[in-house]
């Protein structure tokens, strides 16, 4: 069965009140089509999660700015001048969590594991209410798993069955977030032939992707 | 000194700080200019938390490849010889102790090495970003940032500011002086040209241990 679907039935598959994890950093490496698909099929009360908050015009930003985000879970949001003003009038919650913890988090999630255990946040407020366990004489944090409905993803070079090869620094936490999300949506910038990678430059392999959107062909 | 004169000032003395063949990330503002200034002899691999060690100088306007950017999203280059990643491997890296040194600014930091940067509660509420896994794995943390902030004091007895983290900092490099943190206090390492080691201790609210002929 082939995974690919145009970028509005890609759009029409997220619902209101979805959680959905967006690989960028920046916008780099963000599904920026997938994103304006979202932004016009308008879908509501979004859960975010994200390395940071994008810009007012490009990355998740957007569905930021469109009120389409009721809470974000991200690293960032300096850079979206809205989130912040978002967030100070109470219309939205945010839940920052240092970067690295929060990778760990969705890895976590993807990879079977109860939660993860971090030195990083321990005499911060990102203790607060977390369970500290002390191993061998060193306090960690608790952190525990994330999941999504969906995450979608960037890549750079995807063949027809979703094996992804992302360029310069587009990776970051798109193939972390691969894992981790009961439909996971790839947007290809070039979509290839199977065969067309060599098995040994795939990053995320295929099989934990669900569908598959093209920018080069099949934009309806 | 300006602005821009005295932050190249600034990055200029953390770069004598490098260490030949050294992991070093640095934060994104002053501390970026450190790249500007070091020295030809030595061969530093500059970390960038969004995914690469190997990271090169800004490019030119018709060389920018879209796909490589620093972590504050602003085009950058490769080297030949560095290496792409996701965000668990760069964390990995990171809070795994392969980091031997991040330089990062401040918005406070105290005598115990704390240290402030992320946020002031009602105003300014970027987001730590990288900086509290940068500042609890790297081996070394160096703060670099201008001595007060019109006139405030930034090097305090204890932040008053939500934490970065707790106390992890190495030493503080201004445009007044090097102070090193250790467990008696705060150490008056260097005094820069232009002021006095009295001057130094008038715009630190901490107890300044002076360094012997300063």
């Amino acid at each position: 069965m082939s995974k690919l679907i145009s970028i509005s039935a890609a759009a029409a598959k997220v619902h209101d009140g979805a959680t959905i994890m967006f690989g960028g950093f920046m916008a780099n490496g963000t599904a920026e089509r997938i994103v304006d698909a979202l932004v016009t099929a308008n879908v509501q009360n979004l859960t975010i999660i994200c390395n940071d908050s994008g810009y007012i015009d490009r990355g998740v930003g957007k569905l930021i700015v469109n009120k389409q985000c009721k809470k974000l879970i991200t690293s960032h949001i300096g850079l979206n001048k809205e989130t912040g003003r978002q967030m100070t009038a109470g219309e939205l919650e945010i839940i920052l969590t240092p970067q690295g913890t929060l990778a760990e988090q969705i890895r976590a999630g993807g990879y079977g594991l109860g939660g993860i255990l971090t030195r990083t946040g321990i005499g911060t407020l990102v203790e607060e209410g977390k369970q500290k366990i002390n191993v061998d004489g060193i306090d960690y944090l608790l952190e525990k798993p994330l999941r999504a409905d969906f995450a979608i993803l960037g890549g750079s070079v995807v063949d027809r069955v979703g094996n992804i090869v992302y360029k310069g620094s587009t990776n970051n936490f798109n193939n972390v977030m691969a894992s981790a999300a009961d439909c996971v949506i790839v947007e290809a910038e070039e979509l290839v032939e199977i065969g067309a990678i060599d098995p040994n430059h795939i990053i995320t392999p295929g099989i934990f992707i669900n569908y598959i959107v093209s920018r080069n062909e099949g934009c309806r | 000194m300006d602005k821009d004169q005295m932050q190249d000032f600034i990055a200029q003395r953390v770069a004598k700080e490098l260490a030949d063949n050294s992991v070093v990330n640095l934060g994104i503002g002053l501390p970026t200019r450190v790249a500007n200034f070091v020295a030809n002899d030595l061969t530093i691999h500059f970390q960038s938390e969004n995914g690469f060690v190997g990271l090169g100088p800004a490019p030119d306007a018709e060389n920018i490849n879209p796909n490589i950017v620093n972590a504050g999203g602003q085009p950058v280059t490769i080297l030949t010889g560095g290496a792409f990643f996701d965000s668990a491997t760069s964390f990995g890296i990171i809070r795994g102790g392969h980091v031997d040194l991040t330089v990062l600014g401040a918005l406070q930091v105290d005598e115990l090495g704390n240290i402030a940067n992320y946020m002031i509660p009602g105003k300014l509420v970027p987001g730590m970003g990288g900086a509290m896994d940068l500042l609890s794995g790297a081996k070394r943390v160096i703060v670099a940032m201008e001595h007060t902030a019109k006139g405030d004091k930034k090097i305090l007895k204890k932040c008053t500011l939500p934490l970065t983290a707790a106390g992890v900092v190495n030493l503080i490099i201004t445009e007044m002086g090097v102070i090193e943190v250790t467990p008696e206090g705060l150490v008056l390492k260097e005094v820069a040209p232009n002021y006095t080691a009295q001057q130094v201790q008038d715009a630190t609210d901490a107890i300044l241990i002076i360094s012997e002929g300063l």
